[in-house]
């Protein structure tokens, strides 16, 4: 990559259109070449960024002030565009760190190598168009409305509005939809009429107005349907990208790293175990009330009491025993001997539900290994209906019956209390976490809680004097993977003769068609 | 009627009977090739079926109405499941490419199963059904049907009774049909009220503003509230229920005005005076209370009354449900279509059973030859189909039949509607 190279274009802004507006729907793939130092910075500190929104969200109601504030300083640190306006003395090399310019350059490629690395699976494309779009939201959101309009202009996005009479005869149901609308204020905004299907986020939550098949969605949520588009477009671009990842992995170079980069996001997955088989059945009532988290114990007992789980149940807590390190044959006389006692007959469960058991440990089906969910999975996906014991205890327990329980548990009240305030402001894996400290005698846990097996594991290494397992869990490059996705300040040690090297064009890498 | 006397242990004998002279392949065919305006739309749907003992087999799939007739005459399938259109034939799924066999399509479908009420009845639990709890299911028909109808502005609503306790509806217009899973969890959740599992004790909670989906829904349920659920499942009567009534409310209403509370419960004996008494007495607390507690009878109707839908099963698009038309093989009920517009008359122990259309087809034909309507089809049909037509007009079934018929001319002609609209357009440009 030669450097006077870029200094021509700073000059000339060829790309000027490209990023005349702080944010983009990433329609275009970047042109310009780049070094692999700094393709690997780029990739690093987007994934660093992607990783806080997924934390945030966790922590914080999204789009909440502090979640904003949050979110913010972290794009801001990271030195990600946030700036509507361009002022011609941030465009010549200042002594404040990049420029805005820079700033939205490096937006836009890091997207673009990250979209390389979170193409290849169903599961990373989720990953990362989630992420993606929480970021997305909070920086259109964060725009002032003569910004809003004017990306909308600059993409071409326009919607079908509303006549004046319309908004009339409808106005009861359209003030009754939304926050914050008055006659007054329907008069005055822009209603859009979209497809539901381009509105799911208001569908979903009923927060607008729905007839014969259309939503009727106020300017001050537009945002759902830009996002909506964004979403579309990200997706389909996502599933071209990988039909060129042929080429992609011939490339020596990119390979080790997009790799590398595609499995920081999860952090340890906990379905490869090394201590399988450690676990007898026959421990299992003596390590729920000892070591495991509070949602494993609820399904635990709902199991020892009613002999059945539903299905949210059998996956939550089959897979955590997996995780835990349970053979198959264990976990099928396990499951087996509790259904029986129920209304399930040994023929009945083994038609009917030792096949599932099997496919948990990818013995049938599609034969995928599937992996124990982390506590995000089960605080924000299948909550519980009625007849479930599955989900998280902090998230989906009434706060009273929550109280209750750890009462029984001989939690401390002021302990109890504690945990309340935390459930209270929705930090379910802190308040899991004080849980866990307060049942282990220990004034700090010491990691940062992000998946049941986890908590298992450290209960474990307490319990146990720490030192045995320790050693097997950790890999020394899991240690740095995971800090560069958490956050810590760990740089990337790009080799020094690759740093030069000249990455080629990135463009080559995404399909037009 | 002497016959809805089913014994299960009848089931294989009568099953060859019912898939030989009675279900209705024809419009069973005609149903899922949706005016063959697809290619391969029935060719590629799946098929499954429980056989003797449990046999699970799934992933049928036949090219033809003929194909799938001798099919099921050959299994006589205790439980026939549908699943979705895929991209390949399900039945060749294991010579394709991994991951290139997906499902595509599928009606947008709801399970409504009256075991999710069980903390809401008095009257039954489990498995069984009663007629005071099936009002239930009534509310739920009409609640959804409505806001499917006038919310999402889909048109061809199929209500099917599921043979046991509970509904299922099958939304068969092209855009349900389409819809991604992301789309169809959002339907079902834009339609799920009752919140909670077995941990949650208030599972309604409502908010400002309450949305137009919300009002619509509770002029339902104010409908039947107080002869269902204060008379018929006695919910102000013993100590226990009114208990968890009461625990309902929010706490500070309740430690303010427990003793009037109390007070009612011995001084009023009539559940529809109770209940509005209670209603006053909560409303006159929240006035010197600071918040919390404005929509509370209204949550309480919902929590008794709502439609409690498994998510998990309109969600998927791969996701399989028991037929219509197939037999249910404890009750031997027929998996029958519900007429909405006697939805209140509605009674599920009064559809027919397997052995019960058996039994009428051996009874002798009291000189029913053939009503009129049938003359002009007779001309088109081969005489195989003919007697088919006979023979289930002569029993009960017939009725459902004519339902199911009823339901497949609407969608045609709206089929035809859509293509002469799209034709016109043509001609104008
Ligand atoms: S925070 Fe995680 S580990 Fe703790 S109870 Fe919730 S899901 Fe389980
Ligand atoms: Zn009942």
């Amino acid at each position: 990559m030669q450097f006077t190279g870029r200094r021509r274009k700073l000059t000339v802004h060829p790309q000027n259109e490209l990023y005349g507006h702080c944010l983009q729907l990433y329609g275009q793939p970047p042109l310009e070449n780049i070094s692999l130092s700094e393709f690997e910075t780029f990739a690093v500190e987007r994934l660093k960024l992607l990783k806080t929104v997924e934390n945030l969200g966790v922590s914080f109601v999204k789009m909440s002030e502090q979640y904003s504030k949050k979110l913010h300083a972290e794009i801001s640190g990271l030195n990600f565009p946030f700036r509507p306006e361009v002022d011609e003395s941030s465009l010549s090399k200042s002594q404040a760190g990049p420029s805005e310019y820079e700033k939205r350059r490096k937006d836009h490629i890091s997207h673009f190598i990250l979209r390389l690395a979170y193409c290849q699976t169903e599961d990373l494309r989720r990953w990362f168009i989630q992420q993606e779009m929480d970021l997305f939201r909070h920086r259109f959101t964060d725009l002032l409305p003569k910004y809003k309009t004017e990306f909308l202009h600059r993409n071409n996005l326009k919607y079908d509005t509303m006549s004046l009479e319309e908004k009339k005869k409808l106005s009861d149901q359209l003030i009754n939809s939304s926050y914050g609308l008055s006659g007054a204020t329907i008069v005055e905004q822009d209603f859009y009429k979209v497809p539901f299907q381009d509105a799911l986020d208001l569908v979903r939550t009923r927060k607008v107005f729905l007839q014969g098949g259309y939503a009727y969605i106020p300017h001050q949520d537009i945002v759902t349907i830009v996002l909506n588009d964004f979403r579309t477009r990200l997706s389909k671009a996502l599933a071209l990208t990988a039909r060129s990842l042929p080429a992609v992995q011939s490339d020596e170079r990119l390979q080790p790293l997009l790799n590398h980069l595609s499995h920081a996001y999860v952090g340890q997955d906990y379905s490869i175990q090394k201590n399988i088989g450690k676990v007898s059945l026959e421990q299992i009532d003596a390590l729920s009330a000892k070591s495991f988290p509070l949602c494993m114990r609820q399904l635990h007992k709902a199991l020892r009491d009613s002999h059945h789980l539903r299905h949210g149940g059998r996956m939550q807590y089959g897979l955590f025993l997996k995780g835990i390190g349970l053979t198959l044959e264990q976990a099928l006389q396990f499951w087996r001997s509790e259904f029986i006692r129920g209304k399930v007959d040994a023929d009945k469960f083994d038609k009917a539900y030792a096949y599932s058991i099997r496919h948990m440990f990818g013995k049938e089906g599609k034969r995928t290994d599937y992996t124990p969910y982390s506590c995000m999975k089960v605080i924000l996906s299948n909550p519980p209906s009625q007849g479930d014991y599955h989900g998280c205890p902090f998230r989906h327990s009434d706060p009273e019956l929550l109280k209750q329980k750890l009462q029984s548990y001989k939690l401390s009240p002021s302990g109890i209390i504690q945990i309340l305030d935390l459930v209270k402001g929705m930090h379910y894996q802190l308040a899991c976490q004080k849980y866990f400290e307060l049942t282990h005698n220990i004034e700090d846990a010491g990691f940062s809680l992000n998946h049941p097996n986890q908590y298992f594991m450290e209960s474990q290494k307490l319990l146990s004097g720490g030192k045995d397992i320790k050693k097997e869990v950790e890999m020394p490059q899991k240690v740095q993977e995971n800090a560069a996705a958490n956050g810590a300040s760990v740089q990337p040690q790009p080799n020094t003769t690759q740093a030069e090297e000249e990455m080629g064009d990135l463009d080559s890498y995404f399909l037009d068609e | 009627m002497s016959t809805s006397d089913y014994d299960p242990a009848c089931l294989p004998d009568l099953l060859p009977l019912y898939y030989r002279r009675l279900f209705p392949f024809s419009q069973y065919y005609r149903w899922l090739s949706y005016g063959g305006v697809t290619k391969n739309y029935f060719l590629n749907r799946e098929f499954s079926f429980t056989l003797k003992d449990d046999i699970y087999v799934r992933y049928q799939s036949f090219s033809t109405q003929n194909e799938l007739e001798k099919e099921m005459q050959k299994m006589n399938p205790y439980k026939i499941d549908i699943g979705a259109v895929y991209s390949h034939r399900p039945s060749q799924h294991n010579t394709v490419k991994s991951g290139t066999f997906q499902a595509l399509e599928k009606e947008l479908v709801f399970d409504i199963d009256m075991t999710d009420y069980d903390d809401v009845r008095s009257c039954c639990s489990a498995a069984d059904i009663c007629s005071k709890c099936w009002t239930l299911m009534t509310i739920a028909i009409r609640i959804l049907d409505r806001a499917l109808r006038d919310d999402f502005g889909f048109q061809h609503l199929l209500w099917v009774y599921s043979g046991r306790r509970g509904v299922h509806c099958w939304v068969c217009d092209e855009a349900a049909r389409k819809l991604s899973v992301a789309a169809r969890s959002a339907v079902a959740e834009y339609l799920s009220l009752v919140k909670g599992g077995e941990e949650t004790v208030k599972k309604v909670v409502l908010s400002d503003p309450i949305h137009p989906f919300i009002s619509q829904s509770l002029s339902v349920v104010e409908r039947y509230f107080p002869q269902y659920a204060l008379v018929g499942q006695d919910l102000l009567s013993s100590k226990e229920s009114v208990d968890k009534v009461l625990s309902l409310l929010p706490e500070d209403i309740l430690c303010h005005s427990l003793h009037d509370l109390l007070n009612l419960y011995q001084t009023e004996k009539n559940p529809l005076k109770r209940w509005d008494k209670l209603k006053a007495v909560v409303h006159h607390k929240r006035a010197t209370s600071k918040k919390g507690g404005q929509y509370f009878e209204k949550e309480i109707m919902l929590q008794y009354c709502y439609p409690r839908l498994d998510v998990n099963v309109s969600k998927g698009v791969n996701h399989l449900l028991k037929s219509p038309f197939s037999v249910h093989p404890k009750t031997g009920r027929i998996s029958v279509p519900i007429d909405l517009r006697n939805l209140d008359k509605f009674d599920p122990f009064e559809v027919p059973t397997i052995s019960l259309i058996c039994e009428e087809l051996d009874k002798p034909r009291a000189g029913e030859e053939e009503e009129d309507d049938t003359k002009d089809k007779e001309n088109e049909t081969d005489p195989g189909e003919r007697r088919k037509i006979r023979d289930y007009k002569r029993t009960s079934l017939a009725k459902y039949i004519k339902m199911f018929d009823q339901f497949l001319d609407a969608m045609a002609r709206s089929r035809k509607g859509e293509m002469l609209k799209k034709s016109d357009l043509q001609k104008e440009f």
